[in-house]
């Protein structure tokens, strides 16, 4: 139990994907300027996430693995993540209509994020078995989402505040995403894994 | 060579299953929008003006699609009311006088010279007809204002007329039959007359 629970906090603080390891950033950047499409963003990222790094651990380990094809990681990976994606698009449209108009749109676009690629990747790299690959992908997805939410907060603030003019916009964003990534530099160490 | 043959066929092997499951799932799991409301929807004027008490003429489907009255678009006025009755099958009603009457189609013009460029006619225009710059005076696309008078109020110098259009050999229109004959389905109407 103690093991699960220092996964999540290495993965949503220490290691957070976003800010530690610069995975992620497309949509880090992309959805952040309002609070409410973050939260959508980070629904479905939790979702897939989790998801992926679930399948992506079965098809390595009872597919690659048995037939000594390792080397194929990362095209299968992306063949899961892609398949999982649209499945899951289409159960939720059907099923819940609620919930397909709140991640709808996000749902395709994680196909191509970074992280959930990285998560697989990583798993595989840390030798995680099966409940630890599902924390690891669920913390790394938490971890995503807290610092998403988080900086979307601090840009719709930011949106507010009398920015010098060499500053505004994009300029503004980076240089309080890097602020924001040192604050998290500061976990290091916080739990040794 | 043989992990080459491996490869390729377990590769292969994934992307069939894959694909299989997202073939059926397209099957099974298929959504069918409400086809009634796109039906509606289509007779509609497609204004967007908002006198119906709904943001625009989806919503407006919806609703009657729910069971709200068809009396409620003035811009369409009596040919629309007509057109939801025969789709609906209900008995065609006058026009609900409380969201407005039916009038002569009007596009909106500005009087460019009295425009001070305040860009609030733009934010207030539901369909983008008009184009201008803060500052700058404004314009607007004849082609795509659907004369719902939504640009008057806000404008704060009162520099937009709404003028009747004229028919032009472009905007003329066959008049419709009075009575179509059983084989003739009811032509759709969209209320205004195109410009294409």
């Amino acid at each position: 139990m103690v093991d699960y629970l220092l996964i999540l906090v290495s993965t949503v603080l220490v290691n957070n994907f976003v800010l530690v390891q610069f995975l992620g950033l497309c949509p880090f950047m992309g959805v952040s300027s309002r609070l409410e499409t973050a939260m959508g963003m980070s629904l479905a990222t939790t979702f897939v996430l989790t998801l992926a790094s679930l399948c992506s651990y079965l098809t390595y380990t009872y597919l690659l693995v048995p037939f000594n094809l390792e080397f194929l990681q990362t095209i299968s990976f992306i063949l899961v993540i892609a398949f999982v994606v649209q499945f899951t698009e289409m159960v939720v449209h059907k099923t819940s209509p609620l919930l397909h108009k709140v991640l709808g749109i996000f749902l395709p676009l994680i196909t191509t994020n970074c992280a959930v690629l990285g998560v697989a990747l990583l798993n595989i790299k840390k030798a995680n078995g099966f409940t630890e690959s599902i924390f690891y992908g669920f913390g790394a997805a938490i971890g995503f989402s807290l610092v998403l939410v988080l900086f979307a907060a601090m840009r719709e603030r930011i949106a507010a505040a009398d920015v010098p003019a060499p500053f505004k916009g994009a300029a503004i964003a980076m240089i309080s995403a890097g602020i924001m990534s040192l604050a998290f530099m500061g976990f290091t160490g916080l739990v040794a894994i | 060579m043989q992990t080459l043959y491996l490869a390729i066929i377990i590769l292969a092997l994934l992307a069939i299953v894959f694909g299989a499951i997202l073939g059926f799932a397209a099957i099974r799991f298929k959504v069918d929008g409400d086809p009634i409301v796109d039906q509606i929807d289509n007779l509609l004027p497609q204004t967007q003006c908002g006198q119906c008490g709904h943001p625009g003429c989806k919503p407006y489907a919806q609703a009657i699609a729910d069971g709200e009255a068809i009396n409620r678009c003035p811009p369409g006025g009596e040919t629309t009311i007509k057109a939801l009755a025969d789709l609906l099958g209900v008995e065609a009603i006058a026009l609900d006088a409380e969201h407005g009457t039916e009038a002569i189609r009007t596009i909106a013009y500005i009087r460019e010279d009295e425009c001070i460029g305040c860009t609030k006619c733009i934010q207030a225009c539901p369909v983008d007809a008009i184009l201008g710059a803060a500052k700058q005076m404004h314009t607007v696309i004849v082609a795509e204002c659907t004369g719902c008078d939504l640009c008057l109020e806000p404008c704060p110098v009162d520099c937009i007329d709404m003028l009747p259009v004229e028919t032009t050999p472009l905007s003329w229109h066959w008049q419709q039959p009075k009575q179509l004959i059983a084989t003739s389905t009811a032509p759709h109407n969209h209320g205004a007359p195109s410009h294409d």
